[in-house]
């Protein structure tokens, strides 16, 4: 049972034990500098591990800067929309922010499997290389997902897991964009389907994790 | 400068100064935009009881993301968006109990399918853990009251009831012991 009165006694407690607190800053603001840290790290990685002379002769060919630009706009454009949609007052209309360029990476990548298909045929569909894409992109979503979902969690959002699954994808379009550097051949179908898998799971396991986080902040273990 | 346009300023102010830790401005504040959250809880819970349980959680989700409200920028659709929020929270959470609690005519049938007894079996299971918690001593009943059944967390209840967290995590043990021993052995 709950009344005015109740509610009364609540208000003096809560102004009673408010401390204060650090305003967060801006949310493009703290995207920003998430988001140039990650590149200073993908960066680093690149110009240790990467093969830019493969890569600067991949780069020749135009599709490949459709396939980087969908994919590296996908995961900035994500990142910021996950940072608005964790404030309280933000537009869930953020939330299509990315879709643009997640369509020109579909379509990038899909018109590479397409010339791929035209020119070797059934063997598009060979698992190769795909497997090591596979943990490619999982190897570099975990640590940049578990990064964001620390520094998503201090604005508290009231419904987290839009907020994570809008920031998993945005760690899988910056993972894909990574994954370019290392990748020395075009798209094929069993890429683009494993590639699609990986992010698909690393957008469900960052969603999932923070609906099990919550749940488990609402119902309290004993 | 209109009314809305004076109050939303007073608003923004006051808890510009609660961020910076004025209590007396938070109290200010949070008593003055009671009847807002109530009249944006009011129309989807019009049983007087749980409206007014959603506006508490609205204090209390107020209270833990206070900062992240830019004095910059408008108070009330703050305000609003939490209030829509743990309103459709509450909406949710009495969906869920009021799956267990269906009014059928046939209620005291049994059916030679034993998987069209379920529903029955766990309504009847439901009645008994109501009568259960009822017979709990009054601390027991509010820890499992706030912390099961409205699954506010620690802090919260702790926020609402007025009792340490330590006493609320010892209440809703023994309630919950004495719960299993009374619905698992039949009267004590």
């Amino acid at each position: 049972m709950s009344s005015g009165s109740d509610t009364d006694r609540l208000i003096g407690r809560l102004a009673a034990s408010a401390e204060p607190v650090r305003r967060l800053r801006p949310p493009l603001l703290r995207a920003a500098l998430w988001l140039a840290a990650v590149a200073a790290a993908v960066s680093a990685a690149i110009l240790i591990f990467a093969d830019l002379h493969v890569f600067a002769v991949r780069a020749a060919n135009p599709k490949l800067a459709l396939e980087l630009t969908g994919t590296l706009l996908t995961g900035i454009l994500a990142v910021i929309a996950a940072f608005e949609l964790s404030l309280p007052d933000r537009s869930r209309a953020w939330a299509l922010l990315p879709l643009p360029s997640l369509a020109l990476w579909i379509a990038a990548s899909g018109y590479s499997c397409w010339r791929h298909w035209l020119v070797h045929g059934p063997d598009g569909w060979a698992i190769g290389e795909s497997a090591n894409c596979f943990r490619f992109i999982l190897g570099v979503s975990v640590p940049l997902a578990a990064s964001l979902v620390v520094v998503l969690r201090r604005a508290a959002p009231l419904a987290p897991v839009p907020v994570a699954a809008m920031g998993g994808l945005g760690v899988a379009g910056i993972a894909a964009f990574a994954l370019q550097f290392f990748h020395p051949f075009d798209v094929t179908f069993m890429d683009l389907g494993v590639h699609a898998v990986a992010v698909a799971i690393v957008v469900a396991s960052v969603a999932a994790f923070e609906r099990t986080a919550e749940r488990r902040r609402r119902r309290p273990s004993l | 400068m209109s009314d809305a346009a004076a109050t939303e300023r007073l608003w923004s102010e006051l808890m510009a100064a609660a961020q910076d830790g004025d209590r007396a401005a938070y109290e200010r504040l949070l008593r003055a935009i009671v009847p807002f959250v109530r009249a944006l809880v009011l129309p989807q819970h019009r049983a007087g009881d749980r409206a007014e349980e959603v506006v508490q959680d609205v204090l209390l989700s107020i209270h833990r993301v206070r900062h992240t409200y830019d004095p910059a920028r408008p108070i009330r659709p703050w305000l609003a968006a939490i209030a829509r929020r743990r309103s459709i929270d509450a909406l949710r959470r009495h969906g869920r109990s009021a799956a267990h609690e269906v009014f059928d005519e046939t209620a005291y049938e049994t059916f030679a399918d034993p998987r069209a007894n379920r529903s029955l079996e766990v309504s009847a299971a439901t009645e008994g853990l109501s009568e259960a918690i009822a017979t709990l001593s009054p601390p027991q009943r509010e820890a499992i009251e706030l912390l099961k059944l409205r699954e506010l967390s620690l802090a919260e209840a702790s926020s609402l009831s007025g009792k340490s967290v330590a006493a609320l995590k010892v209440n809703v043990h023994r309630a919950i012991k004495a719960l299993r021993r009374r619905l698992q052995g039949g009267e004590e």
